[in-house]
């Protein structure tokens, strides 16, 4: 084995030529030297600090540092991109460090997509700052005012003196700035320069490929799974058989002869089994023998039960938003009103590869190796879980497979810091298959209620969006009280999670709604494999799929276009403050269906070919100021249910875009998830288990299912498209909202059969066609 | 534990292991072929993909001591410092998200595309089916399909 293969190349060069050795393991007791300042604590890098966010190194290659990290949209490159625009240097002379909590400032990692939209405006203006330092360092060097330079590919030069030059690496290269910075928080870190106006970015717009991606494709790259250190050994996990079950023993002679066996660990209802090496700790948690006692009361009803048990339910809490007109008189006077109830599931991660991590217990310190995306939140969280300061833990950020929010309570990084203070050795975790299935975060159920009234024209004059969920542990810093591991060993929050509900966000100016949102309880809120976490933009997809497959039966009733129809709300007057949202909203909309070649006409059209019956259906979602519309085209199989999305047509509008092609990946991709979610993803359970816990029995999208064309348009409708200060929005959980309504439209267009119930799978669609024959 | 020789990417190794083992454990932890990982341990993901007689072979569900002949990993496609047609399309068409499910998805590209240099699009979606992938860039994935055959085609074409 080759022993240290722990920090990613990349990160391990930069922490020498840095001259700070944070390595661990093996580097520590081969490079006796370097031990103090490997052997931690890790303070906070200072965010009010340039020389935390930018090294010029001698050749004038340059490293950024940042605090979050790249969930495979490609945003590490656009942070490179970014930077490297207001620095003026190349792109290719720029390399980025992210994630890692003792060397990157706490910028929180990923999550809400605001990487861009949010943490994208301090990486500007940090490198902004380095440039405006620099300049002033080449003025002094040259001799001349600042006004006199030009900057191009990191040589500053007299104006029209092409001679008189200095590089950035001569004027500082290796060394430090030195130069405080301002800001109330890390948001706000500024310096005294101002960043670009968007006319002279000249890398921002441009699509240089992602750095990412060779080594992902060749082989070199280090992934958090590949992590080893000396003396490592390795954990599984045994989970209880049934939800809130409390362990009453563990027959550790049922293991102790087996080879490799190291130890069992177990506190509260937490059980573990370690040993020297993986397979043999895959073996043994298997053949472990653990007597548990079944709960008195089922911890939740069936799956086939859920929605029923939810409707009936006392909520825990209520979200309200202000009333907007007088709902109550606008659906008396209403000529026709509509009401839907409409179903989601609860839907898992169920990402790639289920949770994995390596903590390394050496010096008295806590390092673990993770792809959380949340590296952050896992530092405070682990602290405190261990009881021990934060400065010893440091969490070293690499790539992993993702799952969308599954990291956001990182169950693998807890149990592996948990067990490595145990054992005094690294301990290497990772959940098998039917764990991750079963027992990873859950994107919430909801069930929703959606009333509109239309006037004698058929104007949408009055909306009512009544929902209950399932949303009760809805947090996602990696607090010490989500993570499963210390859940079974009794941790509580005390009052427990309220929970969140959610109400569309759309921009439809109707003069009259009400809204409101509970959250219902099941039995069991903790150590439930029904534990409820960030799934891509928590709620959107659920509560769009209402609202937008609503807003299509409202077309049907005025007899109108659904395209028409969404634009004639948007173009409504309302008191509220939202003409910039409208008429992006209107831009997005319109470009969505020119892409399509949408021509007007009310559904549904029952196109028909033998069996396979077609259909367009459309969707519009809004998103913390991103905009998305979809149009798609579906085809039915009448015979076996089957559907099959072939086209979709996706428009965007998210500000400023940094990498184009970058953002037209993410699109694809998070639409695609969220196909995969409207046709085949749904938890189901009895009243104490998960039953379905593998990619048989519990499927997901696959090649098969494929559009066979996606056509991409992103939309810049700001109404002053050219302002040098354009802003640059989220592009990734706004595309995962709108597909799920889109598809259920394009459905009832093909066959007249209105589906309000997730997911679409096969024997649900037939079921469906065949009952109204 | 018994003695099992191995030969992967054109070396040859020795390993001491319980027979039993799955192939994945012994490449990842004992020869540090990181290329295939773990995603279901199950045969149902393509995660572990190896190439073995130019089949795609699933190593997380294969004891190594059934393994006969010579294992190619996403490590050993690279031929002389050139990287394998099917990994220049997948950087050239930037295929990868997360890039987890992408050592399944190249090998068994690379295997669809020696049996059948010309596949059309129902058999790219076929011969790649049970390659899953959660980002969803089975899209990508089988334009880059496309693009490596013709990739394949002029470099057999200039004889490389
Ligand atoms: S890990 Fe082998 S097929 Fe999934
Ligand atoms: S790229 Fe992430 S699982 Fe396929």
């Amino acid at each position: 084995m080759r022993m240290f293969d722990a920090v990613p190349k990349q990160v391990e060069e930069e922490l020498s030529r840095r001259g700070f050795l944070h390595l661990a393991g093996m580097f520590v007791v081969s490079v006796a030297s370097t031990q103090a300042q490997n052997a931690g604590p890790y303070p906070d890098p200072n965010y009010r600090q340039l020389d935390s966010w930018i090294v010029i190194h001698e050749d004038s290659t340059a490293t950024f540092y940042v605090g979050k990290t790249d969930l495979g949209q490609g945003t590490g490159t656009a942070f490179r991109q970014m930077m490297a625009d207001e620095l003026d240097v190349a792109f290719e002379k720029t390399k980025i460090i992210m994630g890692s909590t003792d060397v990157t400032v706490d910028q929180g990692g990923s999550g809400g997509s605001d990487a861009i939209q949010v943490d994208g405006w301090p990486m500007r203006r940090v490198a902004a700052e380095a440039r405006r330092v620099l300049l002033e360092m080449a003025g002094q060097r040259l001799g001349v005012g600042v006004d006199q330079l030009v900057v191009s590919n990191a040589v500053v030069s007299v104006k029209g003196e092409p001679g008189k030059r200095v590089s950035y690496g001569e004027l500082i290269g290796g060394k430090k700035f030195n130069v405080a910075l301002s800001g109330n928080d890390v948001n706000g870190t500024t310096g005294l320069a101002k960043v670009k106006a968007v006319q002279d970015l000249k890398i921002v717009g441009q699509s240089p490929q992602r750095y990412d991606i060779p080594p992902k494709v060749d082989g070199t790259l280090k992934w958090a799974v590949d992590v080893k250190l000396p003396g490592m050994v390795h954990a599984r996990n045994v989970k209880p058989p049934v939800a809130g079950a409390k362990l009453v023993s563990i027959d550790e002679a049922s293991v102790k002869g087996l080879p490799g066996f190291v130890r069992v660990v177990s506190k509260g209802n937490y059980v573990a089994v370690v040993c020297e090496r993986e397979e043999q700790a895959i073996n043994a948690a298997r053949k472990l023998k653990v007597n548990w006692e079944k709960p008195a009361e089922a911890p939740f009803p069936a799956s086939e039960d859920l929605f029923t048990y939810m409707r009936a339910a006392k909520p825990m809490s209520e979200r309200k938003t202000p009333v907007v007109g007088n709902p109550e008189a606008a659906f008396a006077s209403a000529a026709k009103v509509i009401e839907a109830d409409y179903d989601i599931p609860f839907q898992g991660h169920t990402s790639f590869a289920p949770a994995h991590a390596m903590a390394d217990p050496s010096n008295g310190q806590m390092t673990i190796y993770t792809n959380d995306m949340k590296s952050y939140g896992m530092r405070l969280g682990v602290a405190k879980f261990l009881g021990i300061p934060k400065e010893q833990v440091r969490v070293i950020w690499m790539d992993g497979p993702q799952g969308y929010g599954r990291t956001a309570a990182d169950d693998a990084g807890f149990e592996a810091a948990y067990l490595a203070k145990e054992l005094g050795r690294p301990v290497r975790v990772q959940w098998m298959r039917d764990e991750e299935q079963a027992w990873d975060t859950k994107g919430p159920a909801f069930t929703c209620k959606l009333r509109g009234g239309l006037d004698a024209s058929g104007n949408m004059i009055a909306f009512d969006y009544d929902s209950q969920c399932c949303n009760y542990g809805h947090v996602g810093y990696n607090e010490p009280d989500t993570v499963l591991i210390a859940q079974l060993m009794g941790v509580r929050k005390n009052p427990p999670n309220a929970g969140g509900g959610a109400t569309p966000d759309d921009m439809y100016a109707i003069p009259n709604r009400r809204m409101s949102s509970k959250v219902v309880r099941l039995p069991l809120i903790h150590e439930t494999p029904l534990r409820t976490g960030n799934l891509r933009d928590p709620n959107g997809p659920q509560v769009t799929f209402a609202s937008e497959s609503f807003m299509d039966e409202m077309a049907l009733a005025a007899k109108a276009d659904p395209v028409e129809f969404r634009l004639k709300l948007f173009a409504g007057s309302t008191k509220d403050d939202s003409g910039f949202k409208r008429a992006r909203s209107i831009a997005v909309v319109k470009a969505a269906a020119e892409a399509y070649g949408w021509k007007p006409r009310s559904s549904p059209q029952r196109q028909a070919k033998g069996d396979i019956l077609s259909g367009r259906g459309f969707a519009y979602s809004f998103r913390s100021q991103t905009v998305v519309a979809n149009a798609v085209d579906v085809e039915v199989n009448r015979k076996t249910g089957q559907v099959w999305v072939k086209r979709i047509v996706v428009a965007q509008d998210c500000g400023l875009v940094i990498n184009p092609e970058g953002v037209k990946g993410t699109i694809i991709g998070g639409t695609l998830h969220a196909l995969s979610r409207t046709l085949y993803e749904e938890m189901t359970f009895d009243t104490e288990k998960v039953l379905d816990r593998d990619w048989v029995n519990h499927p997901t999208l696959t090649h098969m299912d494929s559009p066979e064309k996606i056509d991409i348009v992103l939309v810049n409708g700001d109404p002053n498209p050219q302002r040098p200060d354009l802003p640059h929005y989220g592009a990734g959980e706004t595309v995962c909202k709108p597909i799920l309504a889109a598809v259920a439209n394009a459905i009832f267009d093909a066959t007249g059969v209105r589906l309000r119930r997730l997911p679409f799978k096969k024997a649900r669609v037939l079921a469906a066609l065949n009952a109204v024959g | 534990m018994s003695k099992i020789s191995l030969k992967v990417n054109g070396a040859s190794h020795s390993v001491d292991v319980d027979p039993t083992t799955p192939l994945l454990y012994v490449l990842r932890n004992d020869l540090d072929l990181h290329g295939p990982r773990f995603g279901c341990g199950l045969g149902q993901c393509g995660a572990c993909t190896v190439i073995i007689n130019g089949a795609a072979v699933r190593s997380c569900v294969l004891p190594v001591s059934a393994v006969r002949s010579e294992i190619t990993t996403l490590e050993g496609l690279s031929k002389g410092g050139t990287l394998d047609p099917v990994q220049q399309a997948w950087i050239q068409e930037q295929v990868p998200q997360c890039g987890f499910c992408q050592n399944g998805q190249i090998l068994t590209a690379k295997v669809l595309l020696d049996k059948n240099p010309n596949p059309t699009d129902e058999q790219i979606r076929k011969g790649m089916a049970g390659a899953l992938c959660r980002c969803m860039t089975y899209y990508k994935i089988q334009a880059a399909v496309k693009v490596a055959a013709q990739l394949k085609k002029s470099a057999t074409g200039v004889g490389a």
